[in-house]
């Protein structure tokens, strides 16, 4: 099973939701850090790294003796990456999608793609808990292509759990496309209940399963309860709005560290959450009216 | 003219509670929110929407079924995966199309347009303390640096025309694509950290981001008393970077009042609302130094 952990805003509990779900599990856990342009579950655990590899793009590269300066590259990148002078084509890497096409459509075969590193893909082993982080270097822009070097790194039998980045963009798509069921962490306040939404339209718009956390449940407003009720979305967990645990996370802790007595309830919400990506591959496989019936808790 | 974008690297450390306040403080201020897919400072000032149009960026792929031979040569070029087998012929997933236009060039049977793509929306509004400038990425949306960077140029052409000195950007989370758009040509950064391991470590990559486009970097510490001792660590980390410390703010639930009522904070009586004021008075102080390049 495949848990997406994700949320519109940003700071709302992400990673230590995620580190607490993979602490609280009763079996091996692959914990795929997403979030790669500021990856953080690596502070909170420590462990042995047993790989690394860089993550590279396939970026275009000019033989000029053989480039006949005709145009066709500039005119195929719709990414600016390439410009065509009178000498030759030149190559903005930094600009690059690796997308193919120039290399593909150049009649003079003078375009070659060598491998560009963009970030780096790092695995510990921590106890049962195998985290894999993705990194985007400093100065580069394109975070999908790592964010899925890491996804490729789960295994289909395993719990995984993935810690999205922020947002509603492009990476987090690639975060959470494939996930069996996505949590999305939110806060009782104007923010995070705005971010909520734009975050549920995203996730509605492929097609997945999903739950609400709601993190310093008690801080804000009731405005996001009323919009989870009004929209039939479940809210899988409250965690109170509690000074002791923001300064417990400060410290390196996550909540379920802070608060053991949580452990209990986020080892149910697993199994929650595999009833949630069950219910929903059999409403996908079978249609409407296994949907009722398992609703109304038919005995198939 | 200045502008200063707010950043932070990890979210929710309070970007758009400080930039707001600042906004008030300032008293007249071009606005800008560059963080298109999650955007909340309007939550705060309550932009009355003058002009909104469209935004569109490259293009998008679509298949024409009835003129589709069903040959398969595109979906096996497309490395973005955006191609798929349906009922014998073949449908590009929009979410997944990066627009590289492989696929329209090589097809055979010419059955692939290539139309703009909607990404999101512009607005340009009013606010009560100057004009301000945000957008809406739609959910799942590419192409957010390029929308940032429309931001942006908006928000300076309004600076210029209604001679305003200060261009408040705030900016979003992480340090990519739409973080470098926010950054790059600003005269100032000011990055909202938080004493947590993940503050820390964020801060420092986006030191290193500050550096690596030559912007230089103010940096304050928000709810600081969570934990002391890291937050001193983190402001010698951040002199020891070449940024200036300018404040701390303190652990303070005024500001998530200030947020459900729909005001920044400095609106509000509180030990935040007298730190971010104090804040502002050092951001001018040192404006015309090292901090901000006027």
């Amino acid at each position: 099973m495949i848990v997406a952990i994700a949320s519109g805003k940003g700071g709302t509990g992400k990673t230590t939701v995620a580190l607490s779900l993979a602490l609280a599990a009763d079996r091996p856990v692959r914990l795929l850090d997403c979030d790669v342009e500021e990856p953080n579950c690596h502070l909170f655990l420590a462990g042995e790294q047993t790989f690394r590899e860089d993550v590279t793009l396939p970026t275009p590269a000019v033989d000029l003796d053989a480039c006949t300066a005709c145009g066709t590259c500039g005119e195929t990148c719709q990414f600016g990456g390439i410009i065509v002078l009178p000498t030759g084509a030149h190559v903005f890497p930094g600009l690059c999608h690796a997308c193919g096409a120039c290399v593909r459509l150049c009649p003079a075969g003078a375009l070659r793609e060598e491998p560009r590193r963009i970030g780096e893909l790092t695995e510990i082993q921590a106890g049962t808990i195998t985290l894999i982080t993705g990194r985007l270097d400093v100065g580069q822009t394109l975070a999908p292509p790592v964010v899925r070097a890491v996804r490729a790194r789960g295994d289909g039998e395993e719990l995984q759990i993935v810690d999205a980045p922020p947002g509603t963009s492009c990476p987090v798509v690639a975060a959470v496309r494939g996930a069996d069921v996505v949590v999305l962490v939110t806060e009782p306040t104007p923010f995070g209940l705005n971010d909520l939404e734009l975050a549920v339209e995203t996730v509605r718009r492929l097609g997945l399963p999903f739950g609400v956390i709601v993190n310093r449940a008690g801080a804000g407003d009731a405005r996001v309860h009323e919009y989870c009720a009004k929209e039939g979305i479940p809210i899988l967990m409250e965690i109170p709005q509690d000074r002791r645990i923001a300064e417990a996370y400060a410290r390196g802790l996550p909540v379920v560290s802070a608060c053991p007595e949580l452990r209990p309830a986020f080892l149910a919400l697993l199994d929650r959450l595999a009833e949630m990506a069950r219910h929903a591959v059999m409403v996908r496989t079978c249609g409407r009216r296994v949907f009722y019936a398992v609703d109304e808790g038919v005995n198939l | 003219m200045r502008e200063l974008v707010v950043l932070s690297g990890k979210g929710g450390t309070g970007k758009t509670s400080v930039l707001g306040s600042l906004a008030v403080l300032a008293g007249r201020a071009v606005l800008a929110d560059c963080d298109v897919d999650a955007a909340d400072l309007h939550l705060l000032l309550h932009p009355v929407v003058l002009r909104s149009e469209p935004f569109f960026a490259g293009h998008e792929a679509m298949i024409r079924a009835e003129a589709c031979t069903g040959c398969g040569a595109c979906a096996p070029l497309c490395r973005a995966g955006a191609i798929l087998a349906h009922n014998g012929s073949y449908a590009v997933e929009p979410l997944l199309c990066e627009g590289c236009g492989l696929c329209v060039r090589i097809c055979p049977a010419a059955a692939i347009d290539f139309p703009s793509r909607r990404c999101g929306e512009l607005y340009v509004s009013e606010t009560r303390v100057g004009p301000m400038v945000h957008a809406r990425l739609d959910p799942g949306g590419e192409s957010s640096g390029k929308l940032v960077t429309l931001v942006r140029r908006e928000a300076r052409k309004l600076a210029v025309e209604r001679g305003e000195t200060w261009v408040l950007v705030d900016g979003p989370p992480g340090i990519g694509c739409p973080v470098i758009a926010s950054l790059s040509e600003a005269t100032g950064v000011l990055v909202v950290t938080e004493p947590t391991p993940s503050g820390r470590h964020d801060l420092e990559r986006v030191l290193e981001l500050c550096r690596h486009f030559g912007v230089p970097p103010s940096v304050c510490v928000n709810k600081w008393d969570l934990h002391p001792e890291l937050t001193a660590d983190i402001e010698e980390l951040a002199r020891a970077q070449g940024a200036q410390v300018v404040g701390r703010i303190p652990y303070d639930l005024t500001v998530t009042t200030a947020q459900v009522q729909g005001r920044p904070v400095v609106e509000l009586k509180g030990p935040a609302a007298d730190e971010i004021t104090a804040l502002w008075a050092r951001l001018q102080a040192i404006g015309g130094a090292s901090a901000i390049r006027a």
